[in-house]
């Protein structure tokens, strides 16, 4: 009996479970009522809404994606630099809150922001703002730019930034000459993990914005998932915005991998 | 200023795990708060401090969260033992495959690990609603937790499979040719030489397979109808009541501390021993250059 026999049922399975189930997203988008048809598909994309929706989830998602950059690079810096056992201990650290289950942890983040904090600074409640939706996006997404991180930096040969060091450059200069170039393949990992799942987030603007700021990742949802009586569910429509998202999610890729030439980058926990 | 540096490198470390836990910590301190007014247990106002209590416990469970506790054990315990088994003889397949078919599978084995968890939720919604809508007409259907196993079950093989894949490139091919040779039926051969080489990268998979089951809320979301796992319960009773028993962070947060450090105490024991090794002989090699 040959090994590759081994993988029959699997294959079986994934195209059952795995690539039957993404054609679904053509079969709504295109068949309405046992018809095929593009009219539906035409339609949706002509309403602007879901439109404007998606171009303020890119910014929504650019902008957290540029803060927990911001953030997560110092962190991942500074803990590639400690000695390894230390470093070993304070990472878990950080990537413990990443399996923490992240409902929970953005319901709390509600608690805080609506009663917690308004009540000792004596402010008005903070959630239904930008400001909370934005912050809760870069809390949840702020373990996934680090990990990447600090797997490209921890690997950074050190004897490169001696090199540096020898030849006169000074801290500042070896950083961003050295240190910063080789680490693009850890930067382009963290931002494709956290830019597309920030755009489809729909939880943070239901329980943080108190369903203002709706990302794109709602109007799919509202397709699918009776959440208020006002609407109703299309699965054709959902399909649609799926296959938009899809695309965008394709150019995003494309983007990232023309950066990341080695295609490197870090690997998941 | 080297050493002002230096602290400050820890004050902001300080600061970015303070931001991390205090969801968490916040949680955990209201999980001993009185909610009581009356008889009746009102998590909706999490800010309010009424007095210290044991009570939050012993309902931490009760009714719908245990419901949702127990499905949620069921389906990761299941999905990851299965998912482990598939994905670990997938890779062995796949592993003596030859290129073209190899790289074939494996770029759709990538795409439950590339597609939003959104999409993958509403594929396997519109999949289960498909399939029940031609059930119907022989009276049966796809209960909820069989929807959910499969769903997780599917979502986890991926993992699995690139977990166990770079163990078996380094584990000789010729272990498995020389258990046959040796007379091992192919199944034995495998069971006796190929599986327990490549042990570590199956282990890995299945701890994998299991926190992406415990941890998941889209897929479920969407594939399940009525019955809840614990991340959809909390989902919908925060959004409906905005009340979530806060002990429910402390039970979920504990076991997985524990979990994690297990898993990572043996790594970073060897770290640290490398470490004092290297240290050591670097000691002995400045010795050497004293003499």
């Amino acid at each position: 009996m040959k090994r590759k026999y081994f993988a029959y049922p699997y294959i079986v399975w994934m195209i059952l479970f795995i690539a039957v189930p993404m054609l679904f997203i053509f079969y709504y988008a295109f068949n309405v009522g046992g018809q095929w048809t593009a009219e539906s598909f035409v339609k949706t994309l002509k309403n602007l809404g879901y439109w404007h929706t998606l171009l303020r989830s890119i910014l929504i998602a650019l902008t957290t994606t540029v803060i927990c950059l911001l953030l997560g690079y110092p962190i991942a810096y500074i803990l590639s630099n400690m000695k390894k056992s230390v470093a070993g201990f304070i990472s878990i650290l950080f990537f413990v809150p990443m399996w923490m289950n992240f409902v929970l942890r953005t319901y709390s983040w509600y608690a805080i922001l609506e009663y917690a904090l308004p009540k000792m600074l004596g402010l008005k409640p903070m959630t239904g703002t930008l400001g909370a939706v934005l912050l809760v996006l870069v809390y949840d997404f702020l373990p996934f730019m680090v990990l990447p991180l600090y797997n490209s930096l921890s690997k950074l040969d050190k004897s490169l930034l001696e090199a540096s060091r020898d030849l006169g450059a000074n801290g500042v200069t070896t950083f961003f000459r050295v240190v910063l170039p080789l680490s693009i393949p850890g930067i382009v990992s963290g931002i494709t993990m956290v830019f597309v799942p920030a755009i489809t987030a729909f939880t943070v603007p239901v329980l943080i914005g108190n369903s203002n700021y709706q990302l794109y990742g709602n109007e799919i949802e509202q397709q699918f998932i009776h959440t208020n009586a006002a609407s109703g569910t299309d699965f054709s429509v959902g399909s649609t915005l799926a296959l938009i998202l899809l695309v965008c999610v394709m150019i995003s890729t494309l983007i990232m991998n023309h950066f990341d030439k080695d295609k490197e980058g870090g690997s998941i926990l | 200023m080297k050493r002002f540096g230096r602290s400050l490198k820890y004050v902001y470390l300080g600061a970015m795990l303070l931001f991390l836990y205090l969801p968490i910590i916040y949680l955990i301190v209201f999980s001993f708060n009185d909610f009581g007014s009356g008889r009746h247990i009102s998590y909706s106002n999490l800010g309010k401090w009424n007095g210290f209590t044991f009570e939050n416990y012993g309902t931490v469970f009760a009714g719908d969260a245990g419901d949702a506790l127990k499905t949620t054990l069921i389906v990761a315990g299941i999905s990851s033992v299965v998912a482990t088994i598939i994905g670990t003889a997938a890779a062995i397949g796949i592993n003596s495959m030859k290129k073209r078919t190899r790289t074939a599978v494996l770029s759709v084995s990538q795409l439950p690990m590339v597609n939003p968890d959104l999409v993958t939720g509403i594929t396997f919604m519109m999949l289960f609603v498909f399939i029940n809508s031609l059930l119907t007409k022989i009276n049966v259907r796809i209960g909820d937790v069989p929807s959910l196993l499969i769903a997780h079950i599917s979502f986890s093989i991926p993992y699995v499979i690139f977990s166990v894949l770079p163990r078996l490139k380094q584990s000789s091919d010729m272990l498995y040719e020389a258990a046959l040779d040796l007379g091992c039926s192919p199944l034995k051969a495998l069971l006796k030489a190929v599986i327990p080489d490549i042990m570590p990268g199956i282990s890995t998979g299945f701890i994998m397979a299991l926190t992406m089951s415990l941890d998941d809320f889209v897929v479920s979301y969407f594939v399940s109808n009525h019955t809840k796992v614990l991340s959809t319960y909390i989902y919908s009773s925060a959004r409906v009541t905005r009340g979530v028993n806060p002990a429910l962070a402390t039970v979920i947060f504990i076991p997985l501390v524990t979990m994690l450090i297990a898993v990572n105490v043996r790594r970073l024991a060897k770290e640290r021993e490398y470490e004092v090794q290297n240290k050591k002989v670097r000691l002995k090699d400045k010795g050497g250059i004293a003499k």
